[in-house]
This record gives C-alpha cells, sequence and structure tokens, in this order.
C-alpha cells in the first residue's frame, strides 16, 4: 500500500468495471436528469412542441403570480412543522418506554413498528381515508357523542391536513428503532452515578438522556425533515390536495403541474425550488446542531 | 410484601400502557381486514365491532375481478415482477460495487464515493420529472423499465449497507486468496459475495418491500390497465367517477399488505437490525 501516487492500471480498470453498474446509473439517471431539469425549469415545454426558452419567467409566476404555489408553500411547511415534531417526540417517548427490561417487550416493538412497514402503501391511505371519512369509525363516534350532521375530517377543509398529519405520527415505527438502539448504547454506570448524586428522572432525563442521545436526534430530525417535504402517496390517495386545497402538499402540486397540466418547465422549476428548500433547512439544522449535540469524541460528523 | 405488591402494580401500569398503544396503533389495520368480511351495510352499520355479524367471503371474489376486464392476478404478478426483478438487480449491483468502493485502490474513488454518498440525500422528487422525459424520448413509458432498470444499477442506500459490512471482513482473507492466485472477480465471488450474505438479506428486504408498495413510478409510468401494479389498481377503488365497492377495495388491500406483512414477520430480526444499524427508513 506504499505508493500512494501510482495507481496499478489492472487495479484501475477492475476498480471502474466494478463499481460500474452505479457509475453508469449515476451518471444517466442522475446527473443527466438534473442537467435537463435546469434546462427545463428556464423553458415552456408542454412534452408535445419542444422546449422554448423563457428565461426565469417560470420562477417569476410561482413566486408572484401563482397563488396556488404560495398556498401549497404554506401548507407543507405547516405540515412539517408539526408532523416531524410530533412524530420524533412520540418515537422518543414510545422508544423510552420500550427500554426496559421487561416481559413482552419484543411483541410491543413489533406492533408498533407494524405501521411503519405498511404505512407508506396505497391500501393504509384508503382505510385512512374511509376511517377518517364521512361513516367511518371516526364519524359514527362522532355521531354518538351527539354531534349532528354527517362529520367527515376528511371532508372538512379544517381537518383534513391534521389526519394526514396523525399518518405519519402514527408510522412513527423506524425512528422508535433509531432512538431504542441509541437509548442502549449510554452506559448503565451513567445514570447509577447520578442516582448516587441524588438525581430525580427528570434531571436523568435532561441532563444524561437527552444529551447523549442528541446526535441520534440530530440523524432522524434530518431524515424526517426531508422525508416530510416529499410527501406523495397519503396526500394524493386520501384527499388528491383537497378540500379547497387544504392539503395541496408541495410536491402533490408539483405532480398535478407536470402530469395533470403539462407544464414541465413549471414543475422543473419547483423541483429546483424544492431542492434549495431541503438543502437549506438541512442546513439549517446541521448549522445550529453544533450548539445542541454533544459528541464525545468531539470530533464532529 | 409491601414492596413486592409495588412491583406488580408498577408491571401492570405498564403492561396496561403498552396494550393501549398496542390497540391505537393496530386499530385501523384490524379494522381494514375485518371490514372485508363484512357485507357493504355492514361496514357502515354504526357498530364500532371489529367482527363481523356473518363471515362474508364474496368481497374477495368481487374484488379479484378486478377493472378494465384485468383481474388482480393480472396486477399482482406485474407486482411481483417489478419488485423481484428489480431486487435481484439491486442485490447485484450493490454487492459489485461495494465490493469495487471497499477493497480496489483506484484513481477517483474517493471522489465517486463521496457523489454516491451525496445522491443518498437527493430525493426521487426532484429528478422524477427529468427522469420521465427521458424515459418518455427512450420510449420506455408503459413498459416496467423506468422501475427496474435505475433502481437495478444501484441504489446508494444499500451499497452503502454492504460497503460498511465489508469492511468489517479481515483484509486477510482477500490476500490469502490472492496469493493462491485467486482474481479479483474470484475474491468477489468466492470470499466476499457469501460473507456479505447478512448484509444482502437486508438489502433483499427492504429492496422488495419499498418496490411493492412504490406508487408514484407506476402512476407516473403505467397507464394500460394490464400493466398496472397492485397500488395503482387499489387507487382506482377511491375513483370519485365510479360508484365503489367498499367491501371489494378492504379485500384487495387487505391481499396487497400481505406479501409485506409474511416477509416482516418472518424476516423482522433482520429489519430491526437493519434500521436500528443504518438508520434505513422504514
Amino acid at each position: 500500500m506504499g505508493n500512494t501516487k501510482g495507481y496499478n492500471l489492472k487495479s484501475t480498470i477492475a476498480g471502474y468495471l466494478f463499481i460500474s453498474p452505479w457509475l453508469i446509473g449515476f451518471l444517466c439517471f442522475m446527473v443527466l436528469p438534473v442537467f435537463v431539469s435546469l434546462y427545463i425549469s428556464f423553458t415552456k415545454y408542454d412534452l408535445i412542441s419542444s422546449p422554448v426558452w423563457v428565461g426565469f419567467k417560470n420562477f417569476q409566476r410561482l413566486f408572484l403570480l401563482d397563488p396556488r404555489y404560495r398556498k401549497s408553500l404554506g401548507i407543507t411547511f405547516l405540515y412539517v412543522v408539526t408532523a416531524v415534531p410530533l412524530r420524533l417526540v412520540f418515537a422518543l417517548f414510545i422508544a423510552m418506554i420500550l427500554c426496559q427490561k421487561r416481559r413482552l417487550i419484543g411483541f410491543y416493538r413489533l406492533i408498533y413498528y407494524l405501521p411503519s412497514i405498511i404505512g407508506g402503501s396505497v391500501a393504509v391511505a384508503l382505510v385512512w381515508r374511509m376511517f377518517f371519512g364521512s361513516g367511518g369509525p371516526i364519524s359514527l363516534v362522532a355521531r354518538s357523542l351527539g354531534i349532528k350532521g354527517n362529520v367527515s375530517l376528511i371532508g372538512n377543509p379544517k381537518t383534513a391536513l391534521a389526519t394526514i398529519i396523525a399518518l405519519y405520527v402514527w408510522q412513527f415505527g423506524s425512528s422508535m428503532l433509531i432512538f431504542l438502539a441509541g437509548l442502549k448504547n449510554i452506559p448503565e454506570s451513567f445514570y447509577e452515578a447520578a442516582v448516587v448524586d441524588g438525581a430525580g428522572s427528570l434531571v436523568k432525563f435532561f441532563r444524561i438522556t437527552l444529551p447523549l442521545l442528541s446526535p441520534v436526534i440530530l440523524f432522524n430530525l434530518i431524515m424526517q425533515t426531508i422525508h416530510g417535504f416529499l410527501m406523495f402517496t397519503q396526500a394524493w390517495i386520501i384527499t388528491r390536495g383537497g378540500p379547497m386545497d387544504s392539503t395541496l402538499v408541495y410536491v402533490v402540486y408539483m405532480f398535478l403541474r407536470a402530469f395533470q397540466f403539462y407544464d414541465m418547465g413549471s414543475a422543473s422549476a419547483m423541483a429546483w425550488v424544492l431542492l434549495l428548500i431541503v438543502s437549506f433547512f438541512t442546513m439549517i439544522i446541521f448549522t445550529t446542531s453544533r450548539r445542541w449535540v454533544y459528541y464525545e469524541s468531539k470530533q464532529g460528523i | 410484601m409491601v414492596v413486592t405488591s409495588k412491583k406488580h402494580l408498577n408491571a401492570a401500569v405498564y403492561h396496561l400502557i403498552c396494550m393501549i398503544l398496542v390497540v391505537i396503533m393496530i386499530y385501523p389495520v384490524l379494522w381494514m381486514i375485518m371490514s372485508s368480511f363484512k357485507t357493504q351495510s355492514g361496514i357502515f352499520k354504526g357498530n364500532l365491532s371489529l367482527i363481523p355479524d356473518e363471515w362474508h367471503f364474496v368481497n374477495y371474489v368481487e374484488g379479484w375481478r378486478g377493472f378494465g376486464h384485468h383481474t388482480f392476478g393480472v396486477f399482482f404478478t406485474n407486482s411481483f415482477i417489478i419488485s423481484i426483478t428489480a431486487t435481484l438487480g439491486t442485490m447485484t449491483s450493490a454487492s459489485l460495487v461495494a465490493y469495487g468502493f471497499a477493497r480496489i485502490k483506484f484513481p477517483g474513488s474517493k471522489f465517486l464515493f463521496s457523489c454516491m454518498l451525496g445522491t443518498m440525500m437527493l430525493p426521487y422528487q426532484i429528478i422524477m420529472i427529468p427522469q420521465y422525459l427521458i424515459f418518455h424520448r427512450l420510449n420506455w413509458i408503459n413498459t416496467f423499465l423506468p422501475m427496474i432498470v435505475p433502481w437495478s444499477l444501484g441504489n446508494p442506500f444499500f451499497i452503502f449497507l454492504v460497503i460498511q459490512f465489508v469492511r468489517t471482513i479481515p483484509f486477510e482473507l482477500d490476500e490469502s486468496a490472492l496469493i493462491d492466485g485467486c482474481t479479483k472477480f474470484g475474491i468477489y465471488y468466492r470470499i466476499i459475495l457469501p460473507l456479505c450474505k447478512p448484509a444482502l438479506v437486508t438489502v433483499a428486504i427492504f429492496s422488495f418491500y419499498w418496490r411493492w408498495q412504490d406508487f408514484i413510478q407506476p402512476v407516473i409510468y403505467l397507464s394500460k390497465p394490464k400493466l398496472y401494479t397492485v397500488s395503482v389498481a387499489l387507487r382506482l377503488f377511491a375513483d370519485p367517477t365510479s360508484v365503489t365497492n367498499w367491501g371489494a377495495m378492504f379485500a384487495m388491500a387487505s391481499l396487497s399488505i400481505l406479501p409485506v406483512m409474511m416477509v416482516f414477520f418472518i424476516l423482522q430480526k433482520y429489519i430491526v437490525e437493519g434500521i436500528s444499524t443504518t438508520g434505513l427508513k422504514g
């Protein structure tokens, strides 16, 4: 391994042969699309006639002339800032409960994780639609409580987004498993020492558990925030962005612009703005993380 | 005895809370499965009981008939073709690429590796439209290729997972094989690949179930009913323009999650490990 500069020609060829499947996919289905998308976002293109260069018009139209776009931005932010923290708090809470030596833990963990496995499916979205729709169990409960009329949380613009947030929170399982793995890495001796010093459970939680878990929280927060901005299937199946655009999240509107209006130009512009938004939030989380994430080895990520 | 009775009370409260959560978590799923055995009026009769008054299997017969002269047999076959082909492809490419990055020194490997890590963060939704334009050009619309080919060429998450695993395999094994006259491909095929099995099982599980449940790609690329996957076909039950047979919808929805549930219950050990150690999202 002494020669750092001189690469063996045979190894070089072998190396590139081994990684060639990924390299081909990367160039054809990642790099090329990114450039195509950048070009298309500055054009007017409907798939039939060839693209016409329009400069920044698509971006201008989005922010200045399209109230629907601004509404969908607002809904997406609302969705992300409520659904993501709720899911994480829930996941951490359940992980704390399950991080004990008791009977049936394996069973509980399995059941709590189950919704994460099937939650992204069309089947569950359909069930959700029926469950909170008119005539579903929730509306029956409402009727038995004496609320008159046909209660449908899905059909009401004020509550439709909440049902989709509930679906997101219900699938806290994968974050829970990651938290559980993190909790198990905290040495028992830390807690024992704290007890000797007279710490109660709240102190233990805020002084030991949270700081030592903060790298895991950071990881979950970033992954879930990105994931939250990209939500599509649930909103599409449950409400199609309605009623009255109350659940028109970003990707649903992008999908409509592209495949319903065949407005590939502004849909591509939307994709780029989405990428900027997601990167911006990831960066914000990363930069602020220096203040609240505790690294034992002080090496950073 | 005060201590033990307090301990018992503690345990009882603990299990009570956990059980309530179990009910909340599983109620919607049970409701779906149970509704598939109820009559149309039984589903909305006004009682919340899960158990049907009488077990009713006709929903499965009606649901299986499908749409546009194609039964759900066709849709299930399509879903299986896509999920299994793409999964076999991604397992092969993940092991090859992981071996290349983890074990072979070549110029540009560091740069390309960071490119790959970068694309882990690039969401599909961003390149959804340009990919569509490219596949449109290639005449791949209304074929399974857009769902299979990019996936088979390697998913960065899976490649990364296998790389992390290959790094734990002692390098001495490679060296002794090299001395015995093994080629690079021989080392991959005879040593690394067999030892990677646990990582590849995790890849297989997640790949299968992500492909199986994928909705956005089939809905973009498949417009002919005979090509529909189960996810796309299920959506037709929610079509506002047609009268919906709710019982049939619940029946097919329950069937659609059956393969995923089976994989989940049989291989749950691998799933839990896969998520806890790599942070794969579920």
